[in-house]
């Protein structure tokens, strides 16, 4: 029987009960699969996240059960909450699609599309982003946007040249530490990521803006050029930490920690972070215990090389850009 | 010759201080609305009224007041949006320069109304000389008695503050305003929530151009009925132009709306013609954001009525043959301007003030004025001119503000009207350097009916 | 973080601080910082990371609030500027009527280029966005002063009356 609290909502013809207050993002994410709409900025656990890539735009031919109209603009899916009766398309609707297609294309007249040399690959979502949804071809013709690379702290590099200004970093500095010493500086195509002055990140928890950035420009010092992403192979571990659950994903090779992150979900977002000792300070494997292989359900080529017999298609990508 | 409703008293010498504004007529709206008027009764005037935001959008200002959310024990509060910055509208200047107490008590009367007992003028950061003219007369407002505790013994308190912004167009926009007045870097929000429920300070928040609630002082003292018999159908009462560009009189001028676009560009009341005695080229007649009209379609629209200074003709015909009136910001265009210059100078514009917040401005602008810059100095492509218009339309719609519509629209009108004078850029990449295209030949519009 | 304790408003400025945040309730002190950050440039000439730390401590905020802001908005200079700044309005309505003319015109009399500021340090030169005088072009703003109908002989007027006296600033404060 139904649940008298919850709203309907059909994306793409696929009808999924939900929550009022729901975005359409999220009941997307409810039914899964082809039906969610990619998310560049949004963070459901940032407070304030979303909205500003445009990646996520939907369009609703149907506003609510009460009033039909379709809505005239495309809507964020990721900031708009679904109304009862609410009809969405989104792989549907070649509006959307469209208009998709134009964002990726933005997204990526000033991107370095450096993916070859960039630690991000294989994990990055623009890449992704732009494998599913962009051309092959830029028609942009003029010089790119560039920043120098800058170190914030010890352990983080910051590569502003790749950022594409989701404001991830700042939330999360803003809301899981105590001073936030780093925000965005200047305004339009100008805007950076920064401290303005050179200034360390030393904060406990800084270390999970490197998690939440979905592109290459903050990345692990202690992991920079070490290794592929795909040649390691990630193991979920934990330890016994004071300041966090302690609960990782170790990133192996042989018998060597090189990295340690935070676990992402299916859309790659944390739901637990940890904190700078268990990412920067704890690589020796006898400070884990080691749980079993970490299940990758992304369609990634981190996948590719231990857990898929699938072709690795995103490979591809690298050769075109 | 149009009626004046907020300009009536501008020349009178000494207006801007309160014993002159008071001799001659000043604050009887506020004596009216506090000893014989409800809040209530004030919002069914400016219904009555008809009046709509002068801002721009044009949306009823009566409607947007009634969506003001009240719960109990929250403050509300009434913004004055003095962020003036649309190229070619320099109105709000004027008349805050001249009249400042047409403001103030504007203010008053109109946050009695909203029931708020704090409101601010947010006042562009470039016109630092206005925010003191400000200071100086909501000062003189205080210290007798308009102002502050127990208005005129109404027992409607009420307190008035003029804060700057300090240069950024977004800061227009009044979500980023809102920001901007809390401090921060002017980023519009997303909306919803709107101001109307969640605005400054997360407080139920209404923001007003300053005409707006300058024009609220008439409806008041005459009623809405009287205001509402000024102008045609849906566009009532008057309004005020800034005139600028290629004419013989540039200024700030107070309309009756209805009044027709030829006698406003042609008529010795208004701009007097175009100067130096040369042709009419082009009109933007509300300001930079709105689509630029050719001279075929300024004063008679595609259907061979007359254009009229209203919301609707304006815009009769939708973005294919019309425009809107918008701010009011009007600029003409004699023969001899170079639209792919002016499409140019306007994209560089909207990539200077787009504030970087969300992906297809942040990057669509700065693309759009380097392809036009190209185009403009001889290097560009016949391929240039659809990229144009395809990031344009990317641009449009997509975006969390006006702002990408704004620095969308011009550019894609300037083609759709203007196209053969780009492909003469391309095609003449030198002569284009040294001579302007000139006045369109004479085209006969064609439509279904002629 | 370290204090640059030479860096202080005079206590007039401190009053007009006062006065400024008063405006707002209680709480609310970051609705000011527009304003304290115009007074802090009107004072000092321009906006130093010392100065913009000040402003910080005054108004309780993170340094990082105010970089923030000051980078956002651009009548804020983060570097040093001449002590008159000519702003030469160049959108639309006042380049058709010549603004790109003055400009080039500054430019040659003046021999710096647009964003440069003069050797002496009086002049630096800036084209700007709309400034709200279309009707009154070609224009340029110096301080909070607009100069508008520009023609050549207005601009050596104007700028042989600021060499005399190189003060153009917001809020009637004089350089210190």
């Amino acid at each position: 029987m139904a649940d008298e609290n919850k709203i309907k909502v059909t994306i793409d013809g696929k009808s999924v009960e939900v929550d009022p207050g729901t975005t359409i993002l999220d009941a997307a994410r409810q039914v899964g699969g082809d039906v969610v709409p990619p998310a560049m900025c949004y963070y459901s656990s940032l407070e304030g996240s979303g909205g500003k890539c445009r990646t996520c735009l939907v369009q609703v031919t149907k506003g609510s059960e009460r009033d039909p109209r379709p809505m005239p603009k495309l809507v964020p899916s990721c900031s708009t909450a679904v109304m009862d009766g609410m009809e969405v398309s989104n792989k549907t609707s070649d509006r959307v699609l469209e208009a998709r297609k134009g964002v990726v294309e933005l997204l990526l007249i000033n991107h370095p599309l450096d993916c070859p040399v960039c630690d991000q690959a294989g994990e990055c979502h623009l890449q992704d982003l732009a494998f599913e949804h962009g051309v092959s071809q830029s028609r942009y013709d003029f010089k790119r946007r560039e920043f120098d690379k800058v170190d914030i702290g010890e352990y983080i590099k910051l590569h502003m040249t790749r950022c594409i200004l989701c404001y991830r970093c700042v939330y999360t500095a803003n809301q899981l530490t105590e001073n936030r010493e780093h925000g965005v500086l200047k305004r339009g195509d100008a805007a950076e990521i920064g401290t303005f002055i050179e200034k360390n990140l030393k904060n406990d928890f800084i270390g999970n803006v490197i998690d939440v950035c979905p592109v290459g420009a903050l990345t692990d010092k202690t992991f920079r050029f070490r290794s592929r992403v795909w040649y390691t192979k990630p193991m979920d571990a934990h330890r016994n930490c004071e300041k966090c659950s302690g609960k990782s994903v170790l990133w192996m090779v042989g018998d060597e920690v090189t990295r340690v992150t935070a676990r992402k979900d299916e859309y790659g977002e944390v739901k637990e972070f940890i904190c700078n000792d268990c990412r920067f300070d704890s690589k020796d494997v006898s400070k884990w215990t080691i749980e079993g292989p970490r299940k990758i359900k992304r369609h990634s080529v981190i996948s590719a090389n231990h857990y898929s017999k699938e072709i690795p298609k995103h490979t591809t990508l690298l050769n075109k850009a | 010759m149009s009626r004046k409703l907020l300009l009536e008293n501008a020349h009178i010498e000494g207006i801007n201080t309160y014993d002159v504004y008071r001799k001659n007529g000043g604050y009887r709206s506020v004596e009216k609305a506090l000893k014989s008027m409800s809040p209530d009764d004030i919002l069914e005037e400016v219904k009555k009224s008809g009046l709509r935001g002068r801002g721009g959008a044009g949306f009823p200002t009566g409607m947007k007041w009634s969506f003001l959310a009240k719960p109990d024990g929250v403050p509300r509060h009434l913004v004055c949006n003095a962020d003036e910055s649309e190229p070619g509208t320099f109105k709000d200047r004027y008349l805050m320069e001249k009249i400042p107490h047409l403001l103030i008590e504007g203010m008053i009367v109109s946050s009695f109304a909203l029931g708020a007992n704090q409101s601010y003028i947010y006042i562009r950061g470039e016109y630092m000389y206005v925010l003191q003219i400000l200071e100086k007369a909501i000062k003189e407002a205080y210290d007798n008695g308009w102002l502050g505790k127990n208005i005129q013994g109404s027992g409607f308190d009420f307190d008035l503050a003029v804060t700057p912004g300090a240069g950024a167009y977004i800061c227009g926009e009044e979500t980023a305003l809102i920001e901007s007045l809390e401090g921060n870097r002017g980023n519009p929000r997303m909306k919803p929530p709107f101001p109307a429920v969640k605005g400054l300070w997360q407080r139920p928040t209404v923001v007003n151009n300053v005409e707006t609630i300058a024009a609220v002082v008439p409806i008041v003292n005459d009623g809405g009925d009287e205001y509402a018999k000024i102008g045609i159908g849906r566009s009532t009462g008057t309004k005020l132009i800034s005139a600028s560009g290629n004419i013989n009189k540039p200024g700030v001028y107070e309309i009756d709306l209805g009044l027709s676009v030829e006698e406003f560009i042609y008529g010795d009341d208004y701009c007097g013609g175009i100067k130096n005695g040369k042709k009419l080229k082009a009109c933007v007649p509300g300001g930079s954001s709105v689509p630029i009209l050719p001279h075929y379609l300024v004063c008679k629209t595609a259907e061979g009525n007359d254009r009229l200074m209203t919301y609707e003709s304006l815009s009769e015909g939708g973005f294919e043959t019309g425009s809107m009136l918008g701010s009011g910001g009007f600029i003409v265009y004699d023969e001899d301007q170079c639209i792919v210059r002016n499409t140019w100078n306007f994209a560089r514009f909207y990539h200077h003030e787009s504030c970087g917040q969300c992906s297809p401005c942040r990057e669509g602008t700065g693309w759009m004025k380097k392809v036009l810059h190209n185009l403009e100095h001889g290097k560009g492509k016949q391929e240039d001119i659809d990229l144009l218009w395809d990031i344009q339309s990317k641009i449009e719609g997509n975006t969390i503000c006006p702002l990408g519509d704004a620095a969308a629209w011009p550019v894609a009108a300037a083609i759709r009207h203007f196209r053969e004078e780009f492909e003469w850029h391309v095609k003449e990449p030198s002569l284009s350097q040294e001579k302007n295209y000139g006045l369109v030949t004479e085209k006969q519009f064609e439509t279904e009916t002629a | 973080m370290e204090e640059n304790n030479n860096i202080a408003f005079p206590q007039s400025l401190l009053d007009e601080v006062k006065r400024i945040t008063d405006m707002f309730p209680e709480g609310k002190q970051k609705s000011a910082l527009l304003r304290v950050l115009h007074l802090a440039q009107s004072h000092w000439g321009y906006l130093s990371v010392d100065i913009m730390d000040y402003v910080a401590r005054l108004l309780h905020l993170q340094p990082i609030e105010v970089y923030e802001v000051a980078t956002f908005y651009s009548m804020y200079d983060t570097e040093k500027v001449g002590k008159v700044k000519l702003e030469v309005c160049r959108t639309g309505p006042c380049m058709i009527e010549g603004a790109e003319r003055i400009i080039s015109y500054i430019e040659n009399k003046l021999g710096i280029k647009d964003g440069e500021t003069t050797e002496d340090g009086i002049f630096t030169l800036k084209s700007v966005e709309c400034l709200g005088a279309c009707g009154y072009a070609p224009m340029l703003q110096a301080g909070e002063k607009f100069h508008e109908h520009l023609t050549e002989e207005k601009v050596d007027a104007l700028i042989e009356e600021y060499r005399k006296k190189p003060v153009a600033n917001y809020m009637g404060l004089e350089n210190e």
